[in-house]
């Protein structure tokens, strides 16, 4: 008996630090058919609801921006009310309203107070900025300009300008090649009949989202669910999109007057549901996602001194996704930082990470984990992306021990098959000197 | 009759912050300052240790040299190596970084409450035991250099602030930038910055805040065990460098590759704790919302929509820093019009300010607002962290914080009207205009076969 416990004891304490229990979530759907997810949390008397649709760039077809351009247009008036009115409603009662959009999700946040008079208010005007958006010509008009000067000031920035260049390049034919930001001739292009087709197609309650975290109990969050959501059509899903193209390697190289040569490095990567997913993540949390300690921090930053910033990623999305090297050196030393940013990959693909380096990583991701739903503001962006991604509810409660079971050779194995250091291409923007 | 219940739920709210969020205080014999404040909801806790040392402390020549010892912080100590004091909070799964600002430099880390002491037990190390090795300080300083070139040379934005601080204070340390001058790091050394070392980093330069599910008995015996025995520095005094009175508009141009012109107004104001008369700087915040307090407020309202001269107009007021600050307006023009335009504009919109008292609904918008937000920003433990901080570290009360409301609340229409008079007048002005020079014309050279598809 005595050796039994002996056993057991570990085991337990091994168990009871690998089972870290995410919140409790509830799920179901409004009668309109928008999928509801649903954190019940009492300490602050507010509540935060998140509404995400399948209404990215991805959707833009053949106008880049559309996307955009709409989901901007949902608080420039909407209902009975102009984008006057709409503010006041909102900010009389400081009821807080935020929107935007990426390449697979657009988004329609709500943050208020649960005073019941004010939840009204909240939930009746995010109802009409979700369904019944004005187009009115005059704020088409106004935000047209705003979205042609957002796209100047973007195409000033050495970064972003290689950001763009590499989607182009990677995903060629691809919804995902365009920016979600539009192009000057697009956004000029677009019609009040283009934005008004795309939110009647889009904006609809099976293309729907709704994450609800608040000091509501559940009869209150599904009253929340339906009002949000009672002006959409039923509707249904956004069409799956297309596999990305197979893009060979290469180097793109563009002149910019800046001090700074901005040197992006990638290839295609994961999907949101990939069976490598967790190998690539933990790897590369060792090679570049650690905040201050990883490989190419170490190799290009600590050792060398060449940059500031220096990271990787993987962005898993409705079908593959980018992996990305980023850093940004003064032009004379681009070359060098390119060097060694490839040696590195190259070298972390044939030999994996270190059993040590791995181990580490692992105690990070896991530690860190109760940090990373520490807040409403933080659940509410998990519940939506779980919801929008088609996540089993018990996700969160599993993460820690998937991390876990991450191995060495998981991880090498992984990255030798999924990346590859000469299909990679490289997007170098800066000065010459 | 809403109004009396919106009222009446306000007190709730503001009676049910504070039953959730205790603060205590307490000081070690060495004069470290430790601050908790208990937030239960989650079994995480941030812990930050704050200094009494930035930018503006910085003598000429020296600019820079706060932020370039704290990049060094990471550097190893007599006890731990290059990297290591990042490698063991990481591997206790924390998050930690450190930022500098104008009057602060700050050190974070976020974990998981059980590991508090080993955060604070290396926070107390680096306090006195940094070993500031001239080989890590080479390759250090040509980061902060990579970091300067990111955020400024080649930001036009980044440019406009630097060189509109730079002529809008004569005296005061604000007027350098918080990174330093370029060929200030050029010729920074690490004898430099073990003097600023040895001369600020001290428990009794220092404050402890922890924010978190935490008992603030406990965090006190952990601090007193590590901090504890660490010796005091001789701090001495700062000499004020008091900014002289403006006595007439200042402009600077600033011209470089962009394709988007900007404007940037400031106009000196006095700060909480400084001002001649204590309801001034709440006066000016009611102000900066009246002008900006959201989609509502008057520069998005007139300006980019009624008007659509601006693409985006802004306001901004600080009223809690070290030294006395500025009101900031900033905008872009649409296509048509141009910086001038806007410019006019903005005069215009504050000239209103000094001739007309704003509207009762005005008023009552901006403190609802921040009744609302103060809920908001406590679901972020950072955020309370930050608070507590800042106000502890410029020299103010961080009970200040829970007063607030209350001295919103007290701000009539008349005031907000005296602080146009007095503050926002052209004699006390600085304008900084962005000038685009064009960018070189594009030339994307494909080099090898970027980009060509194989495969389907």
């Amino acid at each position: 008996m005595a050796v039994k416990h002996w056993v057991l004891i570990p085991v337990l304490l091994l168990v009871a630090s690998l089972v870290q229990a995410g919140p409790s979530i509830e799920s179901w759907k409004t009668s309109r058919g928008a999928k509801v997810m649903y954190v019940h949390a009492p300490d602050l008397p507010m509540v935060d609801v998140r509404v995400v649709l399948d209404a990215g760039s991805a959707r833009d077809g053949d106008l880049p921006g559309l996307a955009k351009f709409t989901n901007a247009m949902l608080s420039e008036g909407a209902g009975d009310w102009d984008a006057d009115v709409l503010a006041l409603r909102l900010e009389d009662r400081g009821i807080e309203l935020g929107n935007g959009s990426l390449r697979d999700m657009a988004w329609v946040s709500l943050r208020s107070l649960i005073e019941p008079e004010v939840l009204d208010v909240a939930l009746g005007t995010a109802q009409a900025v979700l369904a019944k958006p004005r187009f009115d010509a005059e704020a088409i008009e106004r935000v047209r300009q705003q979205m042609q000067i957002g796209l100047r000031r973007s195409l000033q920035s050495p970064a972003s300008v290689a950001k763009r260049r590499f989607f182009q390049t990677l995903y060629a034919d691809h919804p995902y090649a365009h920016p979600p930001a539009g192009n000057e001739s697009s956004l000029a292009a677009i019609r009040r009949g283009d934005l008004e087709r795309f939110h009647t197609r889009y904006y609809v309650a099976a293309n729907a989202v709704v994450a609800i975290v608040g000091a509501v109990d559940r009869e209150t969050a599904e009253t929340i669910a339906e009002r949000v959501t009672a002006g959409l059509s039923k509707g249904s899903h956004a069409p799956a999109l297309p596999a990305p193209p197979a893009v060979s390697g290469g180097e793109l190289r563009e002149s910019f007057p800046s001090s700074q040569t901005h040197i992006y490095v990638g290839q295609a990567g994961i999907a949101r549901h990939d069976p490598d997913y967790m190998a690539l993540y933990v790897g590369n949390h060792v090679l570049g996602g650690g905040a201050l300690v990883s490989t190419l921090g170490e190799e290009v930053r600590n050792k060398r001194g060449l940059s500031y910033s220096v990271y990787s990623y993987f962005s898993p999305m409705r079908v593959d996704g980018p992996f990305l090297m980023v850093a940004q050196t003064k032009n004379d030393q681009a070359d060098e930082a390119l060097e060694v940013m490839r040696a590195t990959l190259a070298r972390f693909i044939e030999e994996g990470p270190s059993e040590k380096d791995l181990d580490a990583a692992k105690q990070n991701l896991i530690g860190g984990f109760p940090l990373r739903i520490s807040s409403n503001g933080k659940i509410v962006e998990y519940l939506a992306m779980m919801g929008f991604y088609d996540y089993p509810l018990d996700w969160l409660d599993t993460i820690t021990g998937k991390l876990a079971a991450v191995d060495v050779e998981q991880v090498r194995d992984a990255f030798s098959r999924r990346i590859s250091a000469p299909s990679g291409i490289a997007v170098i923007v800066g000065g010459s000197g | 009759m809403l109004m009396v219940l919106r009222i009446g739920f306000v007190y709730m709210l503001l009676a049910w912050l504070p039953a959730f969020a205790q603060v205590t205080e307490y000081q070690l014999s060495n004069g470290m300052k430790v601050i908790v404040k208990e937030d239960h909801r989650a079994p995480v806790v941030v812990s930050q240790v704050w200094y009494k040392v930035g930018a503006s402390y910085e003598p000429d020549g020296l600019t820079g040299i706060s932020h370039a010892l704290e990049h060094m912080m990471f550097k190893g100590t007599e006890k731990y190596g290059p990297g290591e004091f990042s490698r063991i909070v990481s591997a206790l799964g924390g998050n930690e970084n450190a930022f500098t600002s104008r009057d602060y430099t700050a050190y974070f880390e976020t974990l998981a409450v059980e590991h508090l002491e080993r955060a604070l037990e290396l926070e107390a190390d680096r306090m006195r035991g940094m070993l500031l090795d001239a080989g890590e300080f080479a390759k250090e300083i040509a980061v902060v250099k990579e970091e300067r070139r990111l955020r400024t040379e080649d930001k036009p934005s980044g440019k406009v602030y630097e060189q509109f601080n730079a002529v809008a204070w004569r005296a005061s340390p604000y007027r350098n930038p918080v990174i330093g001058w370029m060929n200030d790091l050029e010729h920074m050394t690490v004898e430099d910055l073990g003097d600023w070392y040895r001369r600020w980093y001290a428990p009794n330069n220092a404050t402890l805040v922890v924010v978190g599910d935490v008992q603030p008995e406990a965090v006190r015996d952990m601090a007193e065990r590590h901090f504890g025995p660490l010796e005091t520095s001789e701090i001495s005094a700062l000499k004020p460098a008091a900014e002289p009175k403006q006595s007439g508009e200042t402009r600077v141009e600033v011209k470089v590759p962009a394709r988007q012109p900007y404007l940037m107004m400031g106009y000196k104001t006095p700060i909480v704790g400084q001002a001649d008369e204590p309801w001034e700087p709440y006066a000016l915040h009611v102000l900066s919302s009246v002008l900006d307090g959201g989609e509502s407020a008057r520069l998005s309202r007139e300006l980019v929509r009624g008007r659509g001269i601006a693409a985006s107009a802004g306001a901004e007021y600080g009223s809690y820093s070290r030294l006395p600050g500025m009101f900031l307006l900033d905008g872009t023009p649409t296509d048509g019009h141009t910086v001038a335009e806007v410019e006019q504009a903005l005069r215009e919109a504050v000239a209103t300010l000094r001739e007309e008292l704003i509207a009762p609904d005005e008023l009552k918008r901006v403190v609802t607002q921040a009744v609302a937000s103060k809920v908001y920003q406590a679901d972020s433990l950072f955020y309370q962290a930050m608070e507590i901080g800042v106000l502890e570290t410029i020299g103010l009360d961080w009970r200040l914080i829970d007063k607030e409301i209350e001295a919103l609340k007290a701000v009539t229409p008349e005031q907000v009207r005296t602080v146009a008079r007095r503050y926002l007048v052209d004699e006390n002005l600085t304008v900084a205009t962005l000038k685009p020079l064009p960018m070189d014309k594009k030339s994307a050279r494909p080099a090898a076969q970027a980009g060509g598809r194989h495969g389907s």
